[in-house]
């Protein structure tokens, strides 16, 4: 079979072997856990617990604070302490809900589950909008909604990204070799929804053994393949993942549904799964610890809001200065300044870096090189576009295709003058998403 | 929160690649044409190859010093400058003469514009130019050695003939750096290699080239006229040394492939109608000239968009 790609990007060092290798360990948080009521793209939750009350694994302390937003459940047993603002790991400060852990881990009853055969479309989807499913790639798209296109018969691929292009990461990795039939599983479970679409389970060719393993458990299932891609960065990337496996090219005005395609995370696949056939909510996710800087590189299995220090600790701490602490990937991820920050629906990673490649590589001028062109899967030009950034330019950088930029960073990473293009396309790009919303 | 980490936007992971290394690669593949003509020319060339590099780096440390502005002799712009300029001069120049064209390159046409990545024209043909304009006799005396004979291409304009294995070779009359095809192409071929040009503007530029003198060049399907006008004057120097150069040449990549035709075509109009045998440097500057313009008509499609009618 054809591996299968797409135009523009960079091969990044992955660093994977670091952790790729270190089987998934549960991790009980020691410390208070932080609950931000906003984990997800849409209206914050709202919680629905008091200073003081007492609160069990499992037990929803956040309802939905409408359609596109999702619950949040606690995921220790204790005492809510406080409802504060709380730093989180992009930097913003956002409400949250503060839970002393008493370690008994007693949990709270289970989502209300029926037989899978029994269930009905909106059953299914009711039962993952309950469980707090988001999109945990990173954007954390609440998942139900995802999943109630406007014409469900129109879906045909029901693409599970595993691609897993940023370097470092290897939680979806760990979860294909540990837990194939939670992807398996979950993808059947979608595939229920859309009763005209086959399910593909997507890989990029650098993970052979998770390609085999999980070739292995759909064996018997006439609605779901694995389609191996090439290793690129970014691979991973919602658009670039259909147009790799079906040819269809998703631009800034679509969604995915528009094309007939349906794409979920790896993680977010297996916590459909628990969601749906276990009733269990979402109250764990799997997050890398990694980096050159980390003593004891590990993947666990971490309870949503534990402390990001207290995991890296975990890990075996810091065994060289880490220069620069970064929430998910090198690529995308966020820089943190304080890592007294809780883990997300959305943290797949800590990546401690020993070296800072920004601050060390000086800027210098532009040479027109084109490199950032070569590398944009965009097909856009990005060294115009930041020099339209410099001049607050926006007619021009609209002109010219800005607002297309899926800011995967890959001009910023090539560009040999250093330059922080992918900064400054992100800042422009801001400041037209602003106006329009005047 | 007494020890805040350092955060930036991302991504946190850079290419090794810098500017300076693909300069130096640069420097590395203009070396085979310019040992050639040092070898070809002797010690003369020498002397004119070492003045205009020392020159340019000269130039451009004492401008920036002088403006306070960072030094950046280190990227190796200016030794690239200095070398394609000295290589664009007969071997009889003057130093004076060399130092001139280096000074006017670096100073007027790079610095001036704002230095590295905002000259509107290639620093070395800018030079080369001036010079051609300020002395056109000194300029195309060729003499060496004992031998003091026209170019290749003036002799066939005059109706001569050569031979076509010393043309392709470089054992001729002409500019330092521009006599030996095969040197080179051995360098182009290196920056190919090591992906610092592409494929698109040298090679459109040298098929319009050769399609046009076909047609116009009033030698029909002369396969040893073509090869002439392709190894002869400053083709191949230009083609993969000039206009490749990024500053100076599109970024959109159909703008590129526009930007090699148009090469192609003025250099094909200057040499069959205009009063020098040679077209190479003037075309390319001229055609300089028109980035902005082309780059406006070549907006790329972005990822996933369909054209729409009327617009871009």
């Amino acid at each position: 079979m054809a591996t299968l790609t797409f135009k523009g990007g960079v091969h990044p060092y992955d660093g994977k072997e670091l952790s790729k290798d270190k089987a998934i360990v549960p991790y009980e948080p020691k410390g208070n856990l932080i609950y931000p009521v906003s984990q997800h793209i849409g209206a914050p939750a709202a919680p629905v617990v008091a200073k003081g009350d007492r609160v069990l694994v499992g037990q929803k302390i956040a309802e939905a604070g409408g359609f596109v937003s999702s619950p949040v459940y606690a995921s220790v047993s204790g005492t809510v302490k406080a409802i504060e603002p709380h730093f989180v790991s992009t930097g913003a400060k956002v409400n949250s809900i503060v839970v002393e852990n008493d370690g008994l881990y007693e949990e709270a009853p289970g989502l209300p589950i029926k037989p899978f055969e029994e269930m009905s479309r909106d059953d299914i989807i009711g039962i993952i909008k309950e469980s707090g499913v988001v999109g945990m790639g990173g954007a954390g798209f609440p998942t139900h909604v995802k999943l109630s296109p406007k014409d469900p018969d129109k879906i045909d691929y029901v693409l599970v990204n595993c691609a897993e292009c940023e370097p470092y990461l290897t939680s979806d990795y760990r979860l294909m070799v540990e837990r194939p039939e939670k992807v398996v599983g979950g993808l059947k479970v979608v595939l229920e929804l859309f009763g005209s679409a086959q399910g593909c389970i997507c890989i990029e060719d650098n993970k052979p053994e998770a390609i085999k393993i999980m070739q292995k458990a759909c064996e018997n299932e006439t609605r779901i393949q694995v389609k191996v891609l090439k290793t690129k960065y970014p691979q991973g990337a919602e658009r670039m993942l259909i147009h790799a496996v079906t040819g269809r090219d998703l631009n800034s005005t679509m969604l995915p549904a528009d094309l007939g395609c349906v794409v979920d995370n790896c993680d977010t696949i297996t916590s459909i799964y628990d969601a749906v056939i276990l009733g269990k909510p979402l109250i764990s996710r799997v997050v890398t610890i990694s980096g050159e800087a980390v003593a004891n590189p590990s993947n666990f299995e971490c309870r949503m809001g534990t402390n990001v220090a207290e995991l890296i600790e975990a890990a075996g701490g810091f065994k060289t200065e880490a220069k620069k602490v970064i929430s998910g990937g090198p690529m995308m991820g966020f820089a943190m300044f304080d890592l007294e920050v809780p883990t997300t629906k959305t943290t797949s990673a800590i990546t401690c870096l020993a070296a800072d490649a920004v601050s060390e590589s000086p800027t210098t001028a532009c040479i027109n090189c084109g490199r950032c062109v070569a590398a944009c899967d965009e097909g856009l030009i990005p060294a115009r576009l930041a020099q339209f950034s410099e001049k607050f330019d926006l007619e021009a950088f609209q002109k010219w295709h800005g607002m297309e930029c899926v800011e995967c960073g890959c001009c910023s990473y090539v560009c040999p003058a250093k330059r922080p293009l992918a900064q400054m396309i992100k800042n422009v790009r801001r400041m037209v998403m602003a106006n329009r919303k005047k | 929160m007494s020890d805040l980490r350092k955060v930036s936007s991302s991504p946190h992971i850079r290419d090794k690649a810098t500017s300076s290394n693909i300069m130096r690669d640069v420097v590395i593949a203009l070396l085979p044409a310019a040992i050639f003509g040092v070898f070809h020319f002797g010690v003369n060339a020498l002397v004119v190859l070492l003045v205009t590099i020392a020159t340019s780096v000269a130039t451009e440390y004492i401008y920036e010093k002088y403006m306070h502005k960072p030094v950046t002799i280190g990227d190796y712009s200016a030794v690239v400058t200095g070398l394609l300029l000295g290589m664009n001069l007969p071997s009889s120049a003057p130093w004076w003469m060399a130092m001139l064209g280096s000074i006017f390159a670096v100073l007027v046409v790079k610095q001036l514009f704002g230095g590295l990545g905002q000259n509107f024209m290639n620093p070395a043909l800018g030079g080369r130019c001036f010079l051609m304009i300020s002395f056109a006799g000194r300029m195309t005396n060729y003499a060496y050695d004992t031998f003091t004979g026209a170019t290749p291409l003036a002799v066939i304009r005059e109706g001569g003939s050569i031979d076509m294995f010393q043309m392709v070779m470089g054992n001729t009359a002409g500019m330092i750096g521009e006599t030996s095809a095969i040197a080179i192409l051995v360098g182009a071929a290196y920056l190919l290699w090591r992906g610092v040009i592409d494929l698109k503007i040298p090679g459109t530029y040298i098929v319009t080239f050769a399609v046009f003198m076909l047609l116009f060049g009033g030698h029909g399907f002369d396969g040893t006229y073509l090869v002439a006008q392709l190894a002869g004057g400053g083709l191949m120097l230009g083609a993969w040394f000039m206009a490749t150069d990024y500053v100076t040449s599109p970024i959109t990549p159909k703008g590129q492939i526009v930007y090699g035709v148009i090469l192609g075509l003025l250099t094909g109009i200057f040499r069959c109608f205009g009063p020098s045998p040679e077209g190479v440097s003037y075309a390319i500057i001229f055609s300089n000239l028109l980035v902005p313009l082309i780059e406006r008509f070549t907006i790329p499609l972005a990822f996933g968009k369909v054209k729409e009618k009327g617009g871009n």
